[in-house]
């Protein structure tokens, strides 16, 4: 059994974990402030291939590993987690879902734009109706003969206002339920196509986050992603991965909530001596070490399971998104606790990341959704 | 153009708690952090961009134990093209002569133009390998460097003095410019760059154990702390014109 990170993984992470610290400390601050989407950030991400690296060399990605992209989201959303989520977003829900189920066409035309940063990309499925329920949504898309025509509203889309591809799940058939569904490629520019309202987040507040708006919304025929009736197995299939990279957002958020709480426990000093001498701040360091650790192997585990192709990665990842989530909410309380009163001002980056960890056990499966796929797995 | 890139592994000690190892004459290094000397990350730049703008070929070479691969692999992923690791037994024992004279001898078979290093190092701030190095090999040297133009086989060079100075050199290749922070802006590695590093060799060299020292460090210590700071007391109003005055003093307003 082996935990090491190879030469590539390693150098990965230093590379990211120094971007981050350069390029974006002081941005995260800024941007969770005014809300604006990291374009220049994101910009030189590109450059690197950090918005690319789900997608093969031949479609001008990097085709890393899914270990390597958990290790990046990890390291970027320590520093960011609007960035780290904006990251795992156009990765593994925009781009993956097109080199996992895209035609060849489909491939060529819109994996170098993306790979390459020049295009934002997001997935749609959330809508007002449907959270939890996922194959509860009222989007529709019917059949025009040389194309097909979208009517719907979709909320919370990650990305949504920066995005010129948008990954959208639709009914071709709503009376057949989980049979009747399907995903479709959506231009920007399609006729019909608009963003809605900008939310106004508690956390991962630069995420872009907006509804979409459909209506009567032209999508060219070609632009059908995947088989056929299958779109509710496609987006099982999808959100399978993109837990190991929320997961992985969840241990770097975790992650930087000790970074604070260690960094101030050792300057703050009461009766006479540095609070990190206090046992009852060590017990809750320990804890949070511990806990991160053990996020960590989880949700690297299940992106291992996923990289050598074992099929119950899709349970482990569960776990790790649970996990993690829970972990980082936790660690963000604490810190946020050994800070005392300056914890609760805009004076120190604890309040905002106790403001973005909340988030994780909402999006991406709730904490509740992922116990029942969990628990289900035990019961089979 | 062919450039030599001289790189050393050194712990972050900017905002660490350091502690001095006693009976070694060292640093405790088990709960740093290292990396590239800082200094050698603008001159890794600066041969980089030479590559980029003139062709040819960046050798990285580093005196240092197996782990300085780490930061060799980072330039490797840059877009050096190959690496030199020099590991001799008495590793700790070696003072910047025996540094130069062990890269000296490495490059006697080796053609190149340049050979940069950074200024200083970090960790022992000699300043001083490039420019024995430079005197071993029978070169020419620029130290310090905060700017570089460059042509096919010499280039100008700008060091800063005091007092705002600005002096400025042409130097004849081959030539050592050992390269001030801040005279280029050093690119992170890219994901391509790191998935090619793997196949670029870094030739490792043990030239057993080498004692060529002239210097020999004695003691290792934390320098008594100075007069305390001084806390003044009153009102905010006193206090911010006993403030004024002292930054006055100071030639600070």
């Amino acid at each position: 059994m082996d935990f090491n990170l190879t030469d590539d993984q390693k150098l990965l992470q230093k590379m990211v974990r120094d971007f981050a610290e350069k390029e974006m400390r002081e941005k995260a601050v800024e941007i969770d402030e005014s809300r604006e989407f990291p374009f220049d950030t994101l910009k030189k991400m590109a450059s690197l291939g950090l918005m690319g690296m789900v997608v093969p060399e031949e479609y001008h990605g990097v085709g890393m590993d899914f270990v390597s992209v958990a290790i990046a989201v990890e390291e970027i959303s320590r520093v960011c987690a609007s960035t780290g989520v904006i990251v795992a977003v156009q990765n593994t829900l925009a781009e993956y879902p097109i080199v996992a189920f895209g035609t060849e066409e489909q491939k060529k035309k819109y994996l170098p734009d993306m790979a390459t940063g020049k295009k934002i990309g997001c997935i749609c499925l959330t809508e007002p109706n449907a959270g939890s329920d996922v194959a509860g949504f009222e989007t529709v898309a019917v059949d025009n003969g040389d194309h097909w025509v979208l009517n719907g509203a979709k909320r919370f889309i990650t990305n949504g206002t920066a995005s010129d591809v948008f990954i959208t799940f639709a009914y071709t058939d709503r009376e057949k339920r989980h049979k009747g569904m399907d995903v479709f490629i959506v231009d920007k520019d399609s006729p019909g196509l608009s963003v809605g309202k900008h939310e106004n987040l508690m956390g991962i507040r630069a995420t872009g986050n907006c509804e979409v708006i459909y209506d009567n919304c032209i999508v060219p025929k070609e632009n059908l992603l995947g088989p056929k009736s299958e779109g509710f197995k496609t987006a099982m299939k999808i959100l399978d991965v993109s837990r190991i990279d929320i997961g992985a957002q969840a241990v770097g958020i975790a992650q930087s909530a000790l970074d604070e709480a260690v960094k101030y426990s050792r300057e703050r000093v009461q009766f006479g001596v540095p609070i990190c001498t206090f046992q009852m701040i060590q017990d809750m360091l320990a804890q949070m070490a511990t806990k991160i650790e053990a996020a960590r192997l989880l949700v690297r585990q299940s992106a291992f399971m996923k990289d050598a192709g074992i099929p119950r990665f899709s349970l482990q990842s569960s776990m790790g998104k649970y996990y993690a989530s829970e972990i980082a909410v936790e660690c963000a309380r604490m810190s946020l606790q050994i800070h005392g009163g300056v914890g609760y001002t805009k004076d120190y980056p604890i309040e905002r990341i106790y403001r973005d960890a909340k988030i994780l056990e909402i999006y991406e499966g709730t904490t509740q959704v992922q116990k029942i796929v969990i628990a289900r797995s035990l019961l089979k | 153009m062919n450039s030599v890139v001289c790189i050393k592994r050194v712990p972050e000690t900017a905002e660490a708690t350091l502690k001095i190892d006693p009976a070694n004459r060292k640093l405790e290094v088990d709960n740093l952090v290292f990396g590239i000397n800082e200094a050698d990350n603008y001159a890794l730049e600066q041969a980089l961009l030479l590559e980029e703008e003139f062709g040819g070929e960046v050798i990285v070479v580093s005196v240092g134990p197996p782990e300085t691969d780490e930061i060799i692999r980072m330039a490797l992923a840059k877009g050096a093209g190959r690496a030199i690791r020099i590991s001799p037994e008495n590793l700790s024992e070696l003072d910047p002569y025996s540094i130069a004279k062990l890269i000296a001898h490495e490059l006697e078979d080796e053609e190149y133009d340049l050979i940069f290093t950074g200024c200083q190092a970090s960790d022992d701030g000699f300043s001083q390998v490039g420019v024995a190095l430079a005197e071993l090999l029978g070169i020419q040297h620029l130290s310090m460097a905060v700017k570089m133009e460059t042509e096919e086989e010499s280039a100008t060079v700008n060091r800063e003095l005091e007092g705002g100075l600005m002096a400025q050199y042409k130097l004849n290749f081959p030539a050592v410019i050992t390269i001030q922070t801040g005279l280029n802006e050093p690119r992170y590695a890219s994901i391509l760059g790191i998935k090619r590093a793997g196949s670029k060799e870094i030739r490792v060299v043990e030239p057993g154990s080498w004692n060529e020292k002239m210097v020999e460090l004695n003691k290792l210590s934390f320098p008594p702390p100075g007069k305390m700071a001084e806390i003044f007391q009153g009102s905010p109003a006193e206090t911010a014109e006993k403030v004024c005055e002292v930054l006055k003093t100071k030639g600070l307003l």
